[in-house]
């Protein structure tokens, strides 16, 4: 089995009484749904080998080198931001429970209050600044400071897809009872087309086992609804998928749109639970035009200690002299022979209530994508 | 926060000839100095060393093999 990243996965969960009572006793501070996903996934290992939110070396190693203080390979920022003066007399030290909804969550040991600075953070995350890019916008609206310390988890955040809801623990034993050595892991914010499980097919015909990992949470305007991408999968599962060799599981943590950065934590993310290989498309986790179409892909050439193998895969399209769904790298013919997946197309035949063509979407899908109202986040 | 900076980093001494053979492999590719090169290979290296512990007892494997059975994940 695929060491968790650092080496060891993390486990900072006590749900005893005696761990609830006292969280009940400690000052508090409120959190919201996306925090609340991101303790659980802190606390059941899948961002091993964090134990809890950034110290400011880490938060400004990250920052700088893309990696924890200790030079292992990190992209991405796990910050809890506070108002200084909301939190009042809570110091270093102290013990605060984080609370969602009036459900305690975590228990936090403050080890670090510190100031940061919001535009060199967009800066090197998302390598703009401009108000355009939704990572952006998010981190201009965080408050002025950032907490560290490690956590405990003393409740799992709610989830309404418990169905599919698996921690890198439950991943790792699912692989292994089901003989897989080596497995690769999809990333995915989209209902699936027929260019989508092209990519995933090619990728399993090399592994044993492909682990289809839709991530839920706060997503852009225009995105698929979760439950949609849900539903979605679903119905690709049961007509085309193979029951030994596929299988289907959420991540709940919202998408940053970091383009290359976020690729790189999406893929360690993977890593942790227990996937070999992790497959970059075009412009993966990107957002309109701030990142180069390979750029997602170029970044894995920085990290030769990252434990996991990336499978790059151009974009798949349908060829009418091929016959066939093929890429660029197979196909010889022109542009006017190819028909492409778009996903702006796609997305347009769904709003007008269409069934996008068989070459593009599986009509399976397409239908249980038209039996909702509004597929789309508004 | 410069000097912070610079204590992120150290010296180590290879044999000149060996620097310069790596000065010329790198001509051309991405790698900007010799330390990016070296930093690169021993990365890499270090990587292929780690190891880790078996994190599962019995007890918590039998009870996620239930639930992984309860939700239909495993027969």
């Amino acid at each position: 089995m695929i060491p968790p990243h650092g080496g060891k996965l993390v486990e900072r969960v006590d749900f005893s009484e005696r761990v609830k009572e006292e969280a009940r006793e400690l000052p508090k501070i409120n959190i919201g749904i996306d925090e609340a996903r991101d303790l659980g996934n802190i606390g059941h290992g899948v961002f091993s080998p964090l134990e809890g939110y950034m110290s400011r070396e880490d938060f400004e190693n990250v920052l700088d080198e893309g990696r924890l203080a200790n030079d292992l390979p990190w992209t991405i920022p796990i910050v809890l931001d506070v108002d200084r003066e909301e939190i009042g007399k809570i110091l270093e030290g102290d013990e605060v429970t984080l609370m969602y909804e009036n459900m305690p969550i975590a228990i936090l040991k403050v080890e670090e209050i510190y100031p940061y600075d919001k535009k060199e953070y967009a800066q090197k995350i998302f390598r703009t600044t401009r108000i355009e890019h939704p990572g952006v916008v998010n981190i201009m609206k965080r408050r002025d400071h950032l907490v560290g310390g490690k956590i405990t988890l003393v409740n799992n955040p709610p989830t309404n897809f418990e169905r599919y809801k698996l921690w890198p623990k439950e991943t790792r034993i699912l692989f292994k009872e089901k003989g897989w050595k080596t497995v690769v892991g999809f990333q995915t914010r989209n209902a699936p087309h027929v260019g989508h499980e092209y990519v995933q097919k090619t990728a399993l015909t090399f592994v044993d086992g492909l682990f289809i990992n839709p991530l839920i949470g706060k997503k852009k305007k225009g995105d698929f609804k979760d439950e949609v991408i849900i539903a979605a999968y679903e119905a690709l599962f049961k007509h085309y998928y193979p029951k030994n060799s596929a299988t289907l599981g959420i991540l709940e943590t919202e998408m940053r749109y970091a383009g290359p950065r976020e690729a790189i934590f999406h893929a360690i993310m993977r890593k942790n639970f227990g996937c070999t290989h992790f497959i970059v498309g075009r412009d993966h986790a990107g957002v309109g035009n701030f990142y180069g179409p390979y750029e997602a892909q170029e970044i894995f050439y920085e990290y030769p200690d990252l434990g996991i193998t990336p499978l790059f895969f151009r974009s798949f399209f349908y060829c009418k002299k091929c016959g066939s769904v093929v890429n660029e790298k197979i196909c010889p013919h022109g542009p006017e022979h190819h028909i492409t997946f778009s996903g702006t197309k796609i997305r347009e035949m769904l709003i007008r209530g269409e069934k996008p063509p068989e070459l593009m979407m599986r009509p399976e899908v397409a239908e249980v994508i038209l039996q909702f109202d509004n597929p789309f986040v508004e | 926060m410069a000097e912070d900076k610079e204590k992120k980093y150290t010296t180590v001494s290879i044999p000149t000839p060996l620097f310069k053979k790596i000065e010329e492999r790198i001509k051309g590719t991405g790698f900007t100095s010799v330390s990016s090169y070296v930093t690169y290979v021993l990365r890499e290296i270090i990587a292929e060393d780690e190891e880790s512990e078996e994190p599962f007892t019995k007890e918590d494997e039998e009870r996620v093999k239930e639930r992984l059975r309860a939700l239909g994940y495993l027969d």
